[in-house]
């Protein structure tokens, strides 16, 4: 107990010094749990949502891209063993030149008997408005579209698509499909792509291979496929996280490298004064060890805190300019905090415990060595 | 109490871990309130047929990852080089790496 008073007033001495040593160890543990929370957060959330996803879709490939399916496919289709249903998706992308925006555009079978209207996603709401002062557009207001051939389509707004639901409808415009034929140009006999629906999931593979021994011009993608995409999006080892994570990591490793590889002159001088006054080895080890554990268990518990208050309170602040990229539209998001101990613990053996170890080897050397000889250095 | 700066430390220790408690129970308590807005998300993801997260609208290999193949990012010249910025920080899906499987 005397040795952690002896220490907490040793810190309190270099009060300077060792403030900017955790704020700077708390920015680098802050960086580091922001990532770990967020990308863990996002696959758990992903795995969740998508698990709704079409069980196998099935697309065309010309020359190396994607092109629209003929629907004489589905009937071929429908006819292996085990398939349950095939039903055509009619859906591509429209550029906004007003307000410079990309909106998903999808046909939907609900919306057969109301040609003229559509359904849009709340991002949608917000960034078809022009002019100056931007006003939501409202149900029953009305969104132009060009066409092919340059002719203007104004569809009428039936409804928007829950807030709540912004993760994965943000840009999403629902029309009928004779108004996305309308516009595209796409004929009747073609579709984007296929989505299936299988008897027993174990088929699936079986039934991908046969598709593909039919049409050898498709390309069937897995719901697992769909999933296993996210999960490497937001895996640690690639992208955006690896480019964050190096970052807090040489940072942290800098920080630690500096504390091992030697004392300053000070610090030898009091080890040295300590011993002279009858300080065992082991005292002065386990002050060194109440320092860096006082410093880094400081930096943790602030660092993990202000990280959970960063990603799941206030949507992930610092992220979403590297997330959002060029996009105009970017969904504004609350993710639910899927944490766990492990993370914590992984956290904390990553952080505190180098950190304190590295406190503790230099001064172990000055601690052995002769206290004069200490001193006058 | 508050004399030996050893008490003051222990008092923020157990701060601290009651901290990390708290976003336990915080997280426990959000996600019991989320469960039905995450149902609610299936649910319109299986009702639209919809494949990916709305996440990067910029490019069309970037918004619907899933879907993509791999001359996309490339689409405006043969000898062009990828350009858009969430392109760099989006690996390639794994199943785009692992073709040959059927």
């Amino acid at each position: 107990m005397n040795i952690l008073d002896f220490t907490l007033s040793s810190l309190g001495r270099r009060k300077g010094k060792n403030l900017a040593l955790v704020t700077v160890y708390t920015f680098v543990i802050f960086l580091l749990a922001s990532v770990l929370f967020f990308t863990h957060s996002i696959k758990k959330e992903a795995s969740l949502i998508l698990q709704g996803a079409p069980e196998m879709t099935v697309q065309r490939l010309v020359a190396g891209r994607q092109d629209l399916i003929p629907n004489h496919y589905i009937d071929s289709i429908r006819r292996i063993r085990g398939v349950q249903s095939v039903a055509p998706r009619l859906w591509g992308y429209y550029y906004d030149a007003l307000s410079g925006t990309n909106f998903t555009l999808m046909a939907n079978p609900d919306l057969k008997d109301c040609v003229g209207e559509i359904i849009i996603g709340s991002g949608v709401s917000w960034r078809s408005g022009t002019g100056k002062g931007k006003k939501a557009i409202r149900k029953n207001d009305i969104i132009p579209f060009k066409t092919y051939d340059g002719s203007v389509l104004t569809l009428k707004v039936k409804g928007i698509l829950s807030f709540s639901s912004q993760l994965v409808t943000t840009d999403l415009i629902l029309v009928s499909e004779t108004d996305f034929r309308k516009i595209f140009a796409i004929s009747h006999d073609h579709a984007t792509d296929l989505v299936l629906k299988v008897r027993n999931a174990k088929e699936l593979a079986t039934i991908a291979a046969k598709i593909t021994q039919r049409h050898p011009d498709t390309r069937p993608i897995l719901r697992e496929e769909i999933l296993r995409t996210y999960d490497a999006v937001f895996d640690w080892r690639g992208g955006m996280i690896i480019l964050v994570l190096s970052g807090a990591i040489f940072a942290f490793i800098i920080l630690a490298w500096d504390k091992a590889t030697g004392l300053s002159g000070e610090e030898k001088r009091e080890i040295g004064i300590l011993k002279a006054i009858g300080w065992e080895t082991s005292d002065i080890l386990l002050m060194k060890f109440w320092e860096g554990a006082t410093l880094s268990l400081a930096a943790f518990f602030m660092g993990t805190f202000l990280a959970y208050l960063h990603i799941f309170l206030s949507s992930a602040i610092l992220f979403e300019p590297v997330l959002k990229g060029w996009s105009v539209i970017y969904p504004h998001f609350r993710l639910t905090p899927y944490i766990n101990a492990y993370q914590i613990a992984t956290l904390f053996f990553l952080t505190v415990i180098p950190y304190t170890v590295a406190t503790i080897v230099p001064s172990w050397r000055s601690a052995t060595v002769d206290p004069d000889s200490v001193m006058r250095m | 109490m508050f004399e030996r700066k050893s008490n003051i430390f222990f008092i923020c220790l157990i701060m601290g871990v009651s901290l990390i408690c708290l976003i336990f129970l915080d997280a426990a308590v959000s996600r019991r309130l989320d469960r039905e807005a995450v149902r609610e998300r299936r649910e319109m993801v299986r009702v639209l047929t919809l494949t990916d997260l709305c996440l990067f609208t910029e490019a069309r290999y970037t918004r619907h990852p899933s879907m993509t193949d791999l001359n996309t990012p490339f689409q405006d010249h043969p000898t062009s080089l990828e350009h858009f910025p969430t392109g760099a920080i989006m690996p390639v899906p794994p199943h785009l790496k692992t073709r040959s499987q059927w």
